[in-house]
């Protein structure tokens, strides 16, 4: 070892002993303050109470099979809509203008609007018309609500990617002969496409929180199902449950995105 | 109506206020090698760029076989599969292998396989070890080797090189030449925009010296390199000749 890494190394070992010893401190400071705190033993019976965490996790886990459906179905939906609306914003042709228009308007309103307010008009107000079964599902509804407000967010993320690959690709392509159709589809897109898609995995992972909303109007997911329990065990627990559920996925999910971002970072500098 | 392979008259092209190009003649016969020299900023990529119609011109005209090329409107995809450019800095598409590059625009725009040609491409360049790598695992030198093969691909009747050697390592620029010279072998009529001097002087049946948005001079590469005219000629070829 030559002096540069002995000094390295003795560094290194000091700040893990600094870093040990101050997230020790917390962590005692949060297990032993936080019981002296007058509610303690109350919140501590309402909300962490193991018997009925363990006596509901498994109707949680089922009721958040309907959380990951709504899930599952919405994505494909969210990406084919969100890639239409970026490329109607992108159009150029004069007789496609309306288009463009559209396309400026559907994003504005569905990123301006916060996504409960859209569940709640378009999941009580569309079945209100009267629909028959089974066109009057808040399932079908809620995720209406979740593909619009969420295929406005992956349309301007998608449009910034296509905005950031350099105008000499295109040029390429159209001194190739590529029509402006064929320059998009095989030049632009793709690279654009893995240029975001470590952003759109952090959107997926608000998507899939976000599903839980749907339980205002109706369908009986996690949250509601951890509400029909309050309701019935007269307990908080089963919410925690439905938190502990909810990180189960998320974190994971949120560190692969991460993961993606640094990857692309460290490929590009 | 221009007989040769290719007229500019009276060419101009401005961006905002910064007219580039005041009225450019020039004639290109079939076969034909033309080099154009002169300082960054004269006008020379600017040229190439209004040849192929990438950037429309703004007054002049352009003509390929004695078709005018620069009429507003006319349908552009056709004339430019017929005028290969290789840019100086490569410009391959980073997500596809070299020889998707090569392949993507025979497939799409002629409707034709290519692939046998592709590969034979890649064979007469020295390349074939490296067709199925990603333009990031090439060296420079061959990146731009693959971009010219990617021109080739379409079976141009023209081809236009701009400055291609500019951004390579120096020991990289003799490996591109050398493409450049069997180009020339086979009778490729080509323009290139380029500081190889020493290549121009070898290889070009004619030499134009750009300075200011127009041809100062021009002549075959013995006159221009030996015996250049003006003076303004004179001294920039004395500042890179040195």
């Amino acid at each position: 070892m030559n002096r540069r890494q002995a000094y390295e190394a003795a560094q290194r070992r000091r700040a893990l002993s600094v870093a040990g010893v101050s997230t020790a401190a917390v962590l005692v400071a949060i297990v032993v303050l936080v019981p002296l705190a007058p509610g303690w033993t109350a919140v501590k019976a309402s909300f962490f109470d193991g018997g009925i965490f363990v006596q509901t996790f498994p109707t949680m886990l089922r009721a958040f099979l309907i959380d990951v459906m709504i899930f599952a179905w919405s994505v494909p939906l969210i990406l084919g809509l969100g890639l239409a609306i970026a490329l109607a914003r992108g159009a150029q042709a004069p007789a496609l203008f309306p288009l463009r228009i559209f396309g400026a308007v559907y994003v504005d309103v569905f990123r301006g609007v916060p996504v409960v307010l859209t569940i709640y008009l378009i999941g009580f107000g569309v079945p209100g018309l009267g629909l028959p079964r089974p066109w009057n599902s808040p399932y079908i509804w809620g995720t209406v609500a979740l593909v619009l407000t969420y295929s406005a967010y992956i349309a301007e993320v998608l449009r910034s990617g296509i905005e950031s690959i350099h105008a000499s690709q295109r040029n390429a392509a159209i001194c190739l002969g590529l029509s402006p159709r064929d320059t998009m589809r095989y030049v632009i897109l793709p690279q654009a496409v893995r240029r975001v898609v470590p952003a759109n995995m952090n959107m997926l992972v608000a998507l899939q929180k976000d599903v839980a909303l749907l339980s205002f109007i109706g369908p009986v997911e996690i949250l509601r199902q951890a509400g029909i329990y309050k309701s019935l065990l007269a307990n908080f627990t089963p919410y925690v449950v439905a938190a502990v559920i909810f990180l189960c996925v998320t974190v994971p999910a949120t560190r692969y995105a991460d993961h993606l971002l640094n990857r692309d970072r460290d490929a590009r500098s | 109506m221009p007989e040769a392979k290719l007229a500019l008259r009276g060419v101009q092209k401005s961006f905002g206020d910064n007219q580039v190009l005041c009225g450019i003649d020039m004639e290109v016969a079939s076969g034909e090698m033309v080099c154009l020299i002169g300082a960054s900023g004269s006008g020379k990529s600017t040229l190439l760029r209004c040849i192929n119609q990438l950037e429309p011109i703004d007054d002049g005209s352009v003509w390929l076989d004695g078709v005018d090329i620069s009429e507003p409107g006319l349908d552009l995809g056709p004339v430019r599969r017929r005028i290969g450019i290789v840019f100086q800095s490569y410009n391959l598409f980073p997500h596809m292998s070299a020889l998707d590059n090569v392949l993507l625009a025979p497939r799409r725009v002629l409707r034709e396989p290519g692939q046998d040609r592709a590969q034979a491409l890649f064979e007469r360049f020295g390349l074939s070890q490296h067709m199925h790598k990603y333009p990031d695992q090439l060296s420079g030198g061959q990146q731009q080797r693959v971009a010219v093969i990617r021109a080739l691909a379409m079976r141009p009747e023209i081809m236009l090189f701009d400055e291609i050697t500019a951004a390579l390592d120096p020991e990289l620029v003799g490996e591109v030449l050398n493409v450049l010279r069997q180009l020339r072998g086979e009778g490729m009529t080509m323009i290139l925009a380029t500081h190889e001097m020493g290549f121009a002087r070898e290889l070009a049946d004619r030499v134009c010296f750009m300075d200011a948005g127009v041809i100062l001079e021009e002549g075959p590469p013995a006159q221009i390199f030996s015996k250049p005219q003006v003076p303004r000629t004179q001294a920039f070829l004395r500042t890179v000749l040195r």
